[in-house]
């Protein structure tokens, strides 16, 4: 969609998904166990019917009362066998699905994980939930305790199929007639809930996302007192999912009743079709006249047999009415099937290359060359070029919007420059691993993101094992941030709200600095990290950070005081450098800088 | 505040089973006459499927044995005209049902939805997003089928179930006896079943729960994630829980698998005594042969319904603890509301009074955050607030909004007090500016048209002129019609601007700005202050900020430290002074 403007990338990997069946051939031998109880439990239960027979034929009509003790010990063991087989199967079953949904939801996550930022400024996060959760359910369902049902409805299917030819051949034309019509009835109804269950697929997702911005919006919705609005919002599409569903529900309306009456029909249908062959003496009916090319019905139908015909035509009712239900669980599972491969099939736009270079140890030498950065047919920036040694600092600064944090972006690579480099240690980013690239930079983000775990999850994100409890706290303490958690209830343990609610922001801001020096890369990019703390502790973060002599800094602030002491600012406009100099220099020039000087100083 | 994450089950009220069911059924109720309907259809279907045997049974035994061909057929036109009957009824009992059952869950999930806007701050902080949601989307999705099936199995079946042991005593009360002697033992083992099923789904969806507040976080912080490169590690942790999810599940599933078994144990042990009675306690000849072949045929009659009923607890247990989740959510108090009687506040001028005010937080009683506050705050005046984090600058400004309710003493503005005038009433008059302003997903007008839903174009392009966000919306693409997805495109700073814009468009008679200005560059802020000047002049307003430039501008400042206002007074007035905003104000040069 938005990667026809790109260049096209040369060594780009392309993953495909697997296929689902791969995702079950993995627990093959489960699948097998489902299927050998299964044949078990079926003709236990087929068992049933015989042994009770027996005790009325034999004991109660024919008196032979000596049998009863083995036979209703037989009741037993096929009752109580069939009982264990089936609990075997049945937990298996749902094993295996449960199973296939952890694999599938673990890829899936991974793969969403990997993809770029484009892909999600493009997916809400409410969507991508519905993908992850709901859509894996109905794929997993499917896999595990309803793909059995089919294999049981198949099998018992073929089995009493079997029986009825041996009883008639002829006959038994008219079941497999009419299991065809439904076999052809759930297709299109299958193709038809298809669609349905697309559509509430979607609608899923849309009512997850407005719950989920109602949700993480709150604070917005409450100061605006749009209570009534939010649910009106959310009733309408609630709405909208009940219209879909009883969509869906019509369909089954329109098509399952007639598989009912169908299956019920076939009965009424055999006794006649029965009864004729039986009364007109079909039986010897043969093509071809004397010759007896061949002779339909095989052994002669007599009353008795189409009795047992009828017992068995009873038997694959339930089958019938039940591959209706199922096409319907098909259907959901593979409309949701596609919903997570379409994700799966997204390649990320940004990823390390075949070749990538990894460094062993990254200096923090960083060059802009000439960059030039466009997103769609908006330029954000032009021709920037600066030179950062190792361990130097520069000051950005520049008005909203003027490109300061896109730099950051394209040094972290979250993007990709569309004119010129950006190097790190003389390598252009693009040729490097991303994990060389990322691991050598550390990023407070003007976003303070935090997640709701505790306090020390957070400060030693994603390097748990390599982060000690001696270098968080002089992080924390470098941040101004052990202060505050040292007082809290549970000091590092305490567990802060999602997106580290219940703090102030100038304590999450601190809890962010804190992480990123935790972090301990060679450079450090605060991207106007200070903006919600007091001046006292800004200036206390600043001098700590001074104090990091090897790390390379980049500094974004709207404040003098934040950049004043980097060996060279610059300051943006509109996407190109408007001024650059050291802080003397820049007074001097009596420019924009001296302009915002004056304003936050009055002088 | 105790907070849930993600690691951690929820705490929730234990509940007796019986009494979240019976709640559950209570929404069928509504809809007594069509479940009356979908009996009567039942039981006309129900009767058909019973006559079927019988026209089999003549079809077979009287027409075909008698070679009369013309009855059969005749008998075969019969059915078919009661099978089209089972047919159209079969069509209206599922629409009918799946209407109910539908509406029922939209009702539910309306309910849940608007009781959950009424909550307070407290509900929202103390657990992740991704757990509330769980329960507006999965648990109320998954109590559909149990709706359903309540109708159409639990009534039927049970009538079923009674008709026949009632047939059963008439023909034979002992043997009858024999058949259902065995009941009470299934009794016990689904109730010992059940226990277990039961705990084992409430851990499951606690569980569940979990892991989709993870992937909620995880998904909304994923650049964090790869910044950090910290994807292995949360792999590590989603393995984690998808494991004890996938335990969990493992663990309900192995009782509820255990449904079947019971019955049929219980059903051979129930063939086992009904014959041996039959045979060896009574003898054939006391009963008679073709009683006791009669009553084979009952006892399948019997258990087939059984089964149905034991298929339909197994599914209630496995649910009903996703119903209990729902219902616990609908169970909590909102910590704000209207109290009785109270009247719409009236346009005001915007005189704001804090009257001895003391205020603590509902989870840390014995902490004061204020501590007896007063002041007195002219229409049109504009007051700053400085001090160090935690010393209730925005404890103050939660009051002015009531966003939570005080203890001690009195908050008046013009001169009602807060607690007597709507909550509604009091927040439309307030433009409240926090430093987490959420952007929604739709274009940059509909966020700013969210501050007043019947703003015009012109006043949405007014009020974005005002702040200074025009400029940058025209250089975007779509301009106004610009898609925002999150807010992702946008810098905090624009992200900033359009909020503001979305305040000022709210024309309030109140502004609240807290840190509503720390992403945005001086050049620019100078423009939004200008333009708040001129659209909101005579308003009265509240500012919390650390940047001097913006703090000097205001009539009054007042120091807040440890729950006081310790100082007071203007820029010149506290220099003079020489105390705790002197010091602050000498900490700003000190950097320089």
């Amino acid at each position: 969609m938005n990667d026809s403007k790109r260049a096209p990338q040369k060594k780009q990997r392309r993953t495909r998904p697997k296929p689902l069946i791969a995702y079950a051939l993995r627990y093959w031998p489960r699948y097998l166990v489902v299927l050998v109880t299964l044949l078990i439990a079926v003709s236990l239960n087929a068992m049933t019917p015989q042994v009770l027979g027996r005790i009325i034929d034999d004991v109660v009509v024919g008196g032979k009362t000596e049998m009863l003790m083995s036979l209703l010990i037989m009741l037993v063991i096929v009752g109580v066998g069939h009982g264990i087989f089936n609990y075997i199967k049945e937990y298996n079953a749902d094993r295996i699905g449960i199973l296939v949904g952890k694999d599938l939801r673990r890829d899936l996550f991974q793969h969403i994980q990997k993809l770029s930022a484009s892909f999600f400024s493009k997916n809400n996060t409410g969507e991508l939930m519905a993908r992850v959760k709901d859509d894996v359910d109905r794929v997993w369902f499917i896999m595990g305790f309803a793909g059995m049902l089919i294999f049981e409805c198949v099998i018992h299917s073929a089995v009493t199929l079997f029986f009825m030819a041996r009883v008639s051949l002829l006959l038994t034309a008219l079941p497999v007639a009419i299991m065809i019509v439904v076999g052809i009835i759930a297709l299109i109804m299958e193709k038809k809930l298809n669609k349905c269950w697309d559509d509430i697929s979607n609608e899923n997702a849309e009512l997850t996302t407005i719950a989920q911005e109602n949700l993480s919006g709150v604070r917005t919705v409450k100061a605006f007192s749009r209570e009534k609005y939010e649910k009106q919002k959310f009733a309408s599409h609630n709405q909208k999912y009940y219209d879909l569903n009883m969509n869906m529900a019509r369909v089954l309306i329109r098509f399952h009743p007639i598989i009912s009456v169908a299956s019920k029909l076939l009965i009424t249908l055999v006794i006649i079709l029965g009864g004729l062959i039986i009364i007109f003496d079909y039986n010897n009916l043969t093509l071809g006249g004397d010759g007896a090319l061949f002779s339909i019905g095989g052994s002669k139908l007599t009353l008795g047999g189409l009795t047992a015909f009828v017992e068995y035509a009873n038997g694959i009712i339930w089958p019938m009415e039940c591959i209706g239900w199922l096409s319907n669980e098909l259907a959901g599972a593979i409309a949701s099937n596609r919903k997570i491969r379409k994700i799966m099939l997204e390649q990320p736009e940004i990823q390390s290359p075949e070749d990538a270079v990894v460094l062993d140890e990254v200096k923090g030498h960083v060059t802009f060359d000439n960059v030039s950065f466009s997103m769609g047919e908006t330029e954000i920036l032009r021709n920037v070029s600066f030179d950062l040694p190792a361990g130097n600092t520069i000051g950005i600064m520049g008005m909203t919007g003027s490109g300061k944090s896109t730099i950051v972006n394209l040094l972290e690579r979250f993007y990709d420059v569309t004119d010129g480099s950006v190097m790190l240690d003389g390598v252009d980013v693009r040729k490097l691993s991303l994990s060389t690239l990322r691991g050598g930079i550390s990023v407070v983000s003007q976003d303070v993101f935090l997640f709701s775990d505790s306090i020390e999850e957070n400060i030693k994100l994603g390097s748990r094992d390599r982060i000690s409890a001696e270098r968080m706290q002089s992080a924390s303490r470098s941040a101004c941030a052990s202060e505050f958690i040292e007082k809290l209830g549970s000091q590092y343990e305490t567990i802060i709200g999602e997106r580290g609610v219940g703090l102030s922001g100038g304590q999450k801001q601190r809890i962010s600095i804190a992480r990123a020096i935790a972090k301990n890369a060679p450079i450090l990019v605060l991207d106007d990290a200070t903006s919600a703390l007091d001046m006292e502790t800004e200036h206390d973060i600043q001098r700590s950070l001074g104090q990091l002599q090897d790390v390379t800094k980049i500094i974004i602030a709207h404040r003098i005081s934040a950049v004043k002491d980097a060996d060279e600012i610059i300051v943006l406009d509109n996407g190109s450098i408007a001024e650059r100099g050291t802080h003397d220099q820049l007074m001097a020039m009596d420019g924009r800088y001296r302009e915002t000087y004056n304003a936050q100083y009055g002088a | 505040m105790s907070v849930n994450s993600f690691r951690e089950d929820e705490e929730q009220k234990v509940v007796l089973n019986s009494k979240t069911m019976l709640r559950l059924y209570k929404y069928l109720l509504a809809y007594r006459w069509q479940i009356v309907l979908v009996l009567i259809i039942m039981s006309v279907t129900i009767t058909i499927s019973l006559v079927n045997p019988l026209i089999i049974e003549r079809a077979i035994n009287v027409h075909v044995a008698e070679k009369d061909w013309r009855s059969l057929i005749s008998l075969g036109v019969i059915a078919v005209v009661i099978n089209m009957v089972f047919f159209f009824g079969i069509k209206l009992r599922m629409l009918i049902m799946s209407k109910m059952s539908n509406q029922v869950l939209m009702t539910i999930r309306d309910q849940l939805y608007s009781h959950i806007q009424k909550l307070g701050f407290g509900f929202f902080d103390s657990r992740p997003t991704g757990k509330i949601l769980a329960r507006i989307i999965g648990d109320v999705n998954s109590l559909k089928e149990v709706l359903s099936d309540s109708v159409t199995t639990l009534i039927p079946d049970m009538l079923t179930v009674v008709s026949i042991a009632a047939i059963m005593l008439i023909k034979d009360y002992r043997l009858a006896m024999a058949a259902i002697i065995t009941l009470p033992l299934l009794i016990l083992l689904m109730t010992i079943v059940q226990r277990f099923a039961h705990k084992g789904w409430q851990d499951h969806r606690k569980k569940s729960s979990n892991l989709n507040a993870f992937v909620h976080e995880e998904l909304s912080g994923a650049r964090v994630i790869q910044s950090f490169c910290a994807e292995e590690q949360s792999m590590t942790d989603l393995d984690e829980l998808i494991g004890r999810y996938t335990k969990s599940f493992s663990r309900a599933v192995r009782w509820s698998d255990a449904f079947g078994p019971s019955i049929d144990l219980v059903w051979s042990i129930g063939g086992f005594i009904l014959y041996y009675i039959a045979v060896r306690v009574i003898g054939v000849g006391n009963i008679g042969v073709g009683t006791i072949i009669a009553f084979s045929t009952y006892m399948s009659m019997f258990w087939t319904p059984i089964r149905n009923l034991s298929n339909y607890y197994n599914k209630l247990v496995s649910n009903v603890s996703a119903a209990e989740r729902v219902f616990d959510i609908l169970d909590t108090e909102p910590e704000l509301v209207d109290r009785e009687g109270a009247g719409e506040l009236p346009e005001i001028s915007g005189r704001v009074r804090f009257e001895n005010v003391s205020f603590a937080y509902a989870d840390e009683k014995e902490k004061r955050v204020l501590d007896n506050v007063s002041f007195d705050v002219q229409p049109g005046e504009t007051i700053a607030l400085v001090g160090p984090t935690g010393a209730g600058k925005t404890t103050i400004i939660n009051l002015i909004g009531r966003f939570y309710d005080i203890e001690e003493g009195r908050i008046l503005i013009d001169d009602y007090d807060l607690k007597d005038v709507t909550i509604e009433s009091l927040r439309q008059q307030l433009g409240v500016m926090t430093q987490e302003n959420f952007i929604f997903s739709g274009t940059i007008k509909e966020n700013i048209r969210y501050g007043r839903l019947d703003a015009t174009d012109e006043e949405i392009e007014a009020a974005a002129k005002a702040v200074g966000a025009h400029d940058f919306i025209m250089r975007l693409e779509k301009g106004y019609d610009t898609e925002l997805s999150e807010g992702n495109g946008l810098s905090a700073g624009q992200r900033q601007l359009v909020a503001f814009a979305r305040t000022m468009v709210s024309s309030p008679r109140i502004l609240i700005l807290d840190e509503a200005t720390s992403s945005i560059d001086t050049k620019t802020e100078l423009m939004v202050q200008a333009g708040i000047q001129r659209l909101l002049e005579g308003r009265t307003s509240f500012v919390v900020a650390h940047r001097l430039s913006t703090i000097k501008r205001a009539d009054r400042i007042f120091v807040i430290d440890d729950g006081h206002i310790c100082e007071q007074g203007s820029h010149d007035q506290l220099m003079e002074l020489k105390g705790k905003y002197y010091d602050l104000y000498q900490a700003q040069f000190l950097s320089i």
